[in-house]
């Protein structure tokens, strides 16, 4: 016990990861504090930005870990989100039959998109990624039945037929949401650790090597994909279930490149970096678009700044800055 | 089926394919020669229309504005250039592809703050108006001929550009092989920004011609630049004569689709279903085409010789 | 965050208690960025207009409106009302031009049990099996308009008729709309990708090869003109009368007066109310919005000035108790007040029963462009969900 105690607080000497602390703790208390305080709407905009960090660090554990820029994860989001719904449409509101249907459909685009995308490399694979999101992005807005480009409301949440559990309350909708958002990290952190996250991590880092010692990357790497995609599914179940409503704008391309985004903004290839990315990202949009309708004018050269200037994210800054004092 | 109907979306598909192809020329040698993903290459496609339909606003004639368009979009160009690419180029495409993605935000929301939110409608010269008999019962609008002839004089010029001239040289050395052409005493410098430059009056010169059809609107490079990506990768990156045949291409299937697909489809479909899935399909199958051919032919059609 | 958090805990202190309803906040959704921001303009002109003429008062209460932007999409249209409601906390919500933000929004504002008006949109869902005690709209619902012109079509003469409209709830609620009356053959239809396609080549080429006797239309906003323009380049102007829906409007027309397309003059269109309709409420807002803003309104104007106007009825109604939801909602069902549109009755839904009237492009008697209203196309028109919706009259 001790000892843990002594790492935690050898932990906390890293500005970072007092910065990840603060975070984690707003997301466990907004519940309490912010309906005490008269400011409810809060706790929505909280579990919408955790929801984006579980997507984010979907996305983590393909980019940063595995060096394989996806132009369209979000497609990922829409499908889980899209399964929530269409079911819910026909009458099928179980969430023993929505989620593992969500979560596997996921998996299976994934698997059959990464085994075409994962053929190619660099550009040719950011953009192949892009065109098969488009696919399910254009497929979303014609498909009428389910209400094209104005999207689909969801009438009934997912029902776990638990008496006591149940999404509608918000303070349950919320504390589900921050637990799959600790499950994921913790998901990736394992993986990471494995030998499964050591080839992906050689992989990224010296192809041809890994492939002379026998290991065949192309396996390993599909794999990868395929969690990251099962995870961002859960983020779109997550979120249909929470926004009661799905579109296509839930796929479009700008929302992988701002899932891109949070996870560079936090750090990429680090544990939390996406969690406090997406945090960032979200609330700095909150906040400038509370100050002027034109905060794009703002928003897009902090971009190019973050990009030029902080490599490593917001980590990587704060850690920089513990070890220049 | 009818042949005159099919001639037109022929001809409609061919026009929409050159303006595919003015973005794709520029956005394939930039990527090409500097290895650059510029996402704010659709950006150069708006500031275009809006640079260009004020001049001709202003002076109450469209060709005046084409015309001043060409050296406002090469100065544009340039700057951009210099000031905010030139230090992606030893960055990863992760990089590339965020920082640019900050610029589409930011040259949007600057082109809402100079003219406005509600865009700006460009009128058609009076002389290009009307629509014009190609004989065999077929007409056609006179100004989509117009864009259609102005198109294949670019690409004609390209061709003699790339082709036969010392810049050419220097741009095909670059695309070809980068770090050699450097090595060989060329301004690698100055040859990026006169590439750039050039990249940017095409796609400015794109935006500016389709504005009078469909008016300037913010955003509106956006679209364009994801099908210009799609071509791009489909001719493969850095070949100018790879982006034409795949800008025609992917104009022409992605206008016959639309017109004549949910006809296809009830062939083999029941009446509504084949209306519900003609438009789904339609709009999936240039990105069906993509992956098509990348999955055959991952480098493209026409990958550059000696490229990487 | 912490500062309003503690901005928010500093307020609460100095108050100390709730605060004293002496004002009543409406929350106002339109689009405020994007190209069709142009709509939310003539809307929240139209809003300051209303609240100027009852001199910033409904019965004894301040009015305090707070505009949100749902930057023409469902998503962000959904935040900005969760933003009112819950952290702006207004009383009642209004406004929405677009039935997708519509959709998507309401379940919140309904979802509190506080009133949501809408200025225009009027989307099937909740005109029918959706409908909702505290849901009233006081434009009209989707498929109306489009009926009525259907009806006009009849009485025409038209026979073949071609459909373009955008592939949206809206396009897709005026299409069938125009089915649902139209007697004659429809001879093709296309929908297109929206917002995003700005070139109907294609689809015009389609229309051209199809010889309709009429095409009927419906793009809002600045896409109107756009598709406009492109019909009369592919020369089809002259050959195939044009028929729309919320497509020419106070908006678009100076845009096509100062374009000279006089082809434009003399098409028909059907609406429940034009700038030139007879009523004294409407002479008044025409002729005040006229001075204040040099410009004729439009329907969005009109029924936004309208949506004003019907809350401060309600609120007058329960002497400015506006929590009495039950007198609030009793006042509203009741709609007794002067419309622009002239009298009127609140169906069982809580939509309109109204006239639908024939309007065609003219110029006025200074020469600018605009409509002049024909005659009743339907007469006390309820729409066709309504039957479908469990609440009684």
């Amino acid at each position: 016990m001790q000892k843990y105690g002594r790492r935690l607080m050898g932990a906390l000497r890293n500005p970072a990861n007092v910065f990840t602390a603060l975070v984690l703790v707003i997301f466990a208390l907004t519940p309490i504090v912010a309906p005490a305080l008269d400011e409810s709407f809060y706790v929505i905009v909280f579990a919408r930005i955790m929801i984006w960090g579980i997507a984010a660090v979907s996305v983590n554990l393909i980019m940063g870990y595995g060096g394989l820029i996806s132009f369209g994860h979000a497609v990922y989001l829409g499908i889980g989100g899209y399964t929530v719904g269409i079911l819910a449409f026909h009458g099928v509101t179980s969430a023993w039959i929505q989620w593992p249907v969500a979560i596997g459909l996921s998996g299976l685009v994934a698997l059959i998109f990464g085994a075409i995308s994962l053929r190619t490399k660099g550009v040719y694979f950011i953009m192949i990624t892009l065109a098969l999101a488009q696919m399910i992005f254009f497929l979303s807005v014609s498909a009428e039945r389910y209400g094209s480009d104005d999207g689909l409301s969801i009438l009934a949440r997912s029902d776990f037929g638990v008496s006591g559990f149940s999404l509608n309350d918000k303070t349950t909708m919320y504390y589900t949401i921050f637990a799959f958002l600790l499950a994921s990290v913790f998901v990736s952190w394992r993986l990471v650790q494995s030998r499964f996250g050591t080839v992906i991590r050689a992989a990224k880092s010296n192809d041809p090597r890994v492939q002379s010692i026998g290991v065949a990357a192309y396996r390993y790497r599909l794999t990868a994909f395929v969690i990251a995609g099962m995870m961002c599914g859960i983020a779109g179940l997550l979120q249909a279930n929470l926004e009661s409503f799905v579109s296509p704008d839930m796929m479009n391309w700008q929302r992988s490149g701002e899932l891109i985004f949070m996870v560079v903004l936090g750090g990429m290839s680090t544990l939390f970096g996406p969690v406090t990315g997406a945090f960032v990202f979200l609330m700095l949009s909150e906040i400038l678009a509370g100050w002027t309708i034109h905060w794009h004018i703002i928003f897009g050269p902090f971009l190019v700044l973050v990009v030029l200037f902080a490599r490593g994210g917001i980590a990587g800054l704060l850690t920089r800055r513990a070890e220049r004092d | 089926m009818d042949y005159v109907l099919l001639t037109e979306q022929f001809l409609n598909g061919f026009q929409l394919g050159i303006i595919l192809f003015l973005m794709a020329a520029g956005l394939t040698l930039v990527f090409g020669i500097m290895d650059l993903v510029n996402l704010a290459h659709g950006s150069m496609f708006m500031i275009g229309a809006f640079v260009g339909g004020t001049i001709a606003l202003l002076t109450g004639s469209f060709v005046v504005g084409v015309i001043l368009m060409v050296p406002a979009m090469l100065v544009i160009g340039v700057v951009v250039e210099m000031t905010a690419l030139r230090t992606l180029y030893p960055r990863d495409h992760l990089d590339q592809v965020l920082a640019t993605f900050g610029l589409i935000l930011f040259f949007n929301e600057a082109t809402r703050l100079i003219w406005g939110p509600e865009g700006l409608v460009v009128p058609l010269p009076a002389f290009l108006d009307g629509i014009v008999s190609l004989g065999f019962g077929i007409t056609y609008p006179v100004y989509r001929i117009f864009i259609i002839v102005i198109g294949l004089l670019v690409a004609f010029g390209l061709y003699l550009l790339v082709g036969k001239t010392r810049i050419g040289m220097l741009i095909r050395a670059g695309a070809s092989n980068r770090t050699m052409a450097g090595v060989l005493g060329v301004n690698i410098p100055k040859l990026f920004s006169i590439v750039f430059g050039l990249g940017a009056v095409l796609a400015g010169l794109a935006g500016l011609i389709i504005t009078p059809i469909t008016q300037a609107a913010i955003g509106m490079g956006e679209d364009v630049l994801i099908l210009a990506f799609v071509v791009i990768v489909i001719g493969g990156i850095g070949s100018i004569r790879g982006a034409f045949v795949a800008s025609i291409v992917t104009g022409v299937i992605d206008t016959l689709g639309r017109s004549f697909l949910d006809v296809v489809l009830l062939l083999f479909l029941p009446a509504n279903a084949a209306e519900s899935a003609g438009p789904a399909v339609s709009s999936m199958l240039i990105y069906i085409l993509m992956a098509a051919i990348l999955f055959f032919r991952p480098q493209g059609l026409f990958p550059p010789k000696g490229a990487r | 965050m912490l500062k309003k958090l503690m901005g928010s805990a500093a307020l609460l202190t100095l108050l100390a208690g709730p605060a004293v309803a002496d004002t009543v906040k409406i929350g106002f959704v339109t689009t405020l960025t994007t190209p069709v921001a142009v709509i939310g303009k003539d809307m929240r002109d139209a809003v300051d207009l209303a609240v100027e003429h009852i001199g910033g008062k409904m019965g004894n209460l301040d009015v305090e409106i707070v505009y949100a932007d749902d930057e023409f999409n469902s998503q962000k249209g959904k935040q900005a009302t969760e933003r009112l409601v819950l952290s702006d906390k207004v009383d009642i919500v209004a406004g929405y031009i677009w039935s997708n933000v519509l959709l998507a929004s309401a379940p919140v504002v309904l979802g509190e049990g506080k009133i949501l008006i809408s200025a225009n949109a009027g989307p099937s869902p909740l005109a029918g099996a959706q409908c909702n005690e505290n849901f009233f709209n006081i434009a009209w619902q989707n498929d109306q308009t489009p009926m009525a012109l259907g009806e006009l079509l009849n009485q025409q003469g038209v026979k073949s008729l071609y459909l373009v409209a955008p592939n949206y709830a809206a396009g897709q609620n005026m299409v069938a709309g125009v089915e649902r009356t139209f007697k004659g053959k429809v001879v093709g239809k296309d929908m297109t990708v929206w917002p995003s396609q700005r070139d109907w080549s294609a689809e015009l080429t389609k229309v051209k090869s199809a010889k309709p006797e009429g095409v009927f239309t419906f793009y809002p906003g600045p896409a109107g003109p756009a598709f406009i323009k492109q019909y009369q380049q592919a020369g089809l102007a002259g050959d195939v009368p044009l028929y729309s829906v919320y497509t020419l409007d106070s908006i678009s027309l100076p845009l096509f007066q100062k374009a000279g397309m006089e082809t434009v003059l003399g098409t028909k269109m059907t609406q429940f109310w034009a700038p030139d309709l007879d009523n004294a409420t409407n002479k008044k807002f025409v002729a005040d919005f006229r001075a204040k803003y040099g410009r004729y309104p439009s329907f969005y104007a009109a029924q936004s000035y309208d949506s004003i106007m019907y809350i401060a009825s309600a609120v007058k109604a329960v002497n400015g108790d506006v929590k009495n939801t039950d007198g609030m909602r009793a006042a509203l069902k009741a709609a007794n007040f002067d419309s622009v549109r002239g009298p009127f009755k609140m169906g069982n839904n809580h939509f309109p029963i109204q006239n639908f009237y024939e309007r065609t492009v003219v110029k006025d008697a200074d020469g600018n462009w605009t409509t002049a209203v024909g005659r009743a196309v339907l007469k006390g028109h309820q729409d066709p969900y309504a039957s479908q919706c469990k609440m009684k009259g």
